[in-house]
């Protein structure tokens, strides 16, 4: 119980029911399962994202260059879809748009790790390469008009529910995307060898080479797994609007990594949870979700976020500064 | 050659090497005094916000609330400017409504400096989250104050900040030489700069001799906040307005500057000189792309793939000096 209370999570999750209490006493449709279902479908991209985030954080590393990534795999499927649309499926796109997506992470990977350029260097410069090129290759066009079959799939639902007034609701395919990649990830992380070698990289990564941890292929998982989240963030996206534009997500990227470190994970490295990351992501959800309900003015959202980050943030650091600065002084007795 | 090659000697042939390749595509154009005129017009606004980026990475930190904060003190400003002119109705004798202005400008950006002091030194959030969250928030309340608005038509003494020049000097250059020279200053002969370097490469040792690392930073944070006010005279006097999403891209751009200019993620190594030539690298790319008609988005391709291969070189070289050393 004592541990409960100094772990980041616990407050994180206390925030999220004291907001949740608040927006329903102001407006009771937030606790409904309709806008339940729908803020985890809308919850679904920056989700996605956040996994292949945490990764990277929990590994030692940044990834400033995942939305560029994702806009060059989200570019490259929907030209696909315009030109060829009648001879893909939805598994082709999730394979088209992985698959490039762990290359670019890859080529991330080889320049910090050959070449031991920090990570927030080098993604900052493939983010400007990355997007650079794609937006003078599309001369910055919107692209719309999947095919049918594209925006059908994006309205199936696992189970459907009618409201009141008969609108039907449910589950969205979107949504068990997500799900199915959280279970994954929570399984890689916790269970297999690969998972605890992340943890042990980021812990100190000067011991875990010296413990006989292949580094490099650590480095190349990790930032691949976050292409993969890009690209398959780059689908969902796509499905979610139904048109991909050039500049719809680079210069988000600060906002996922905001969500990942209020869910605990640490920019030094070596710790981090899925169940953490949830948190993080859902508080921001919530959130925004919330205002909206709240009928709060939308130009007020930023300094709403900006002091909901500051303030949990601010909390835990503050709380944790003191713990150290409590056990140095018991020990020092 | 024994001797380690320094970095500042890399960025300088980094130079003479863009310079030759725009002059062979551009010819004369690009070697024009009016080309390198107009480049002096340009790259102030990202040399004093790198200036500003580049202080706080000396202490290990970063400030990603610059260009928010200049957006702010930016409006600020330009409600003083337009409310006090439309109140008058002259425009002519304005000179203290500009001083007035940029005053309250300055203190903007001294405050915001403050809070990410605190929230840095005394609250203990790295300063990554810190000045993202400040980022955030501070560009919510010029949303809020502006209405999401232009805030257009500033009298003509402030609109010489940002157009006029001196002896054929444009004004931001000398503003930003300014800021530089008073950088290097503080960076090579106060007690602070030399805090700021020894904090920035070991912070344990640096509390241990003496020093206050809580000072350190809420005066390494409230400089930074005043050169992104600085950088908010240049561009509202250029543009002669501003709005609350101005520049958000110089952020990174800003990161990348200092970077290419030999100032360390992780703090501790960096010097004025290096990132004056880096911007010098920058806009001469961005210019000369700019005269051959070529896309803006392709001059932020090349600026990474610049970034990439310095910092490649720099790694081959160190390892080769390192090798060396050994043999």
């Amino acid at each position: 119980m004592k541990k409960l209370l100094y772990r980041h999570e616990t407050y994180v999750l206390l925030v999220i029911i004291v907001l949740a209490i608040v927006i329903t006493a102001i407006n009771p449709s937030f606790f409904t399962v309709e806008n339940l279902f729908d803020l985890l479908k809308s919850t679904s991209l920056m989700g996605t994202f956040a996994i292949g985030m945490l990764f990277v954080l929990i590994s030692g590393g940044i990834d400033m260059s995942f939305t560029a990534v994702a806009t060059v795999t989200g570019y490259t499927i929907a030209v696909l879809l315009l030109k060829h649309g009648d001879s893909m499926n939805m598994a082709l796109v999730f394979l088209v748009a992985g698959g490039l997506g762990i290359l670019l992470g890859m080529l991330n990977a080889v320049f910090i790790y050959f070449f031991k350029i920090p990570s927030i260097i080098t993604t900052i410069a493939t983010q400007n390469i990355f997007y650079g090129l794609l937006t003078v290759v599309s001369e910055g066009k919107w692209l719309y008009g999947f095919p049918e079959w594209f925006d059908e799939f994006s309205s199936i639902r696992v189970f459907t529910l009618y409201s009141e007034t008969g609108a039907p609701y449910g589950l969205s395919i979107i949504t068990v995307i997500w799900f199915v990649l959280l279970v994954i990830s929570w399984f890689i992380l916790k269970h297999t060898v690969l998972g605890r070698s992340i943890y042990a990289m980021g812990g100190n990564i000067g011991s875990a080479q010296r413990a006989g941890f292949n580094i490099f292929g650590l480095t190349l998982f990790v930032y691949g797994y976050m292409g993969l989240m890009a690209g398959i963030g780059s689908v969902i996206q796509a499905l979610l609007v139904q048109t991909v534009a050039p500049n719809s997500l680079v210069g988000k990227e600060m906002d996922v990594i905001a969500a990942v470190v209020l869910g605990g994970a640490s920019l030094m490295g070596g710790t981090g949870s899925i169940p953490g990351m949830i948190l993080g992501v859902s508080l921001i959800a919530i959130l925004s979700n919330g205002l909206t309900l709240m009928r709060v003015p939308s130009q007020w959202y930023e300094v709403v976020i900006g002091l909901v980050i500051i303030i949990s943030v601010g909390v835990s650091a503050y709380r944790r500064k003191k713990i150290t600065r409590k056990r140095v002084i018991t020990e020092s007795n | 050659m024994r001797q380690k090659i320094s970095y500042l000697s890399i960025l300088i042939v980094a130079m003479i090497v863009v310079m030759v390749m725009m002059w062979i595509f551009n010819g004369n154009d690009f070697m024009s005094f009016n080309n390198f005129q107009s480049m002096g017009y340009q790259l102030p606004e990202l040399g004093v916000l790198s200036l500003a980026m580049m202080i706080t990475m000396l202490t290990a930190g970063i400030n990603l609330s610059i260009v928010a904060s200049a957006n702010l003190s930016g409006i600020v400003m330009a409600f003083i400017l337009t409310g006090m002119v439309s109140q008058e109705g002259v425009v002519q004798d304005s000179s203290g409504v500009v001083v007035l202005a940029i005053l309250a400008g300055l203190l903007v950006g001294i405050l915001i400096g403050f809070l990410n002091g605190f929230l840095i030194a005394v609250v203990g959030i790295s300063p990554i989250l810190a000045t993202l969250g400040t980022s955030i928030m501070i560009g919510g309340i010029s949303v809020v104050i502006t209405k999401g608005y232009v805030i257009s038509g500033f009298p003509k003494a402030i609109l010489t900040i940002g157009n006029g020049s001196f002896l054929g000097i444009p004004i931001p250059l000398l503003v930003f030489l300014i800021c530089a020279g008073v950088m290097t200053v503080i960076l090579e002969k106060t007690p602070l700069g030399t805090r700021v370097y020894l904090m920035g490469s070991n912070p344990i040792a640096c509390l241990y001799s003496g020093v206050d690392n809580k000072k350190v930073i809420f005066q390494t944070y409230i400089i930074s906040g005043i050169l992104s006010s600085v950088a908010a005279i240049i561009m509202i006097a250029r543009f002669n307005s501003a709005k609350a999403d101005y520049g958000e891209s110089y952020v990174l751009q800003a990161v990348l500057a200092s970077v290419l200019g030999g100032v360390n993620a992780s703090g501790g190594f960096g010097k004025v000189s290096g990132l004056i030539i880096s911007i010098i690298i920058l806009q001469m790319i961005s210019s000369g792309l700019n005269l051959m008609g070529v896309s803006n988005f392709l001059t932020i391709a090349i600026w990474g793939i610049i970034l990439l291969l310095v910092m490649v070189v720099k790694f081959l070289l160190e390892k080769n000096s390192q090798k060396r050393k050994f043999s």
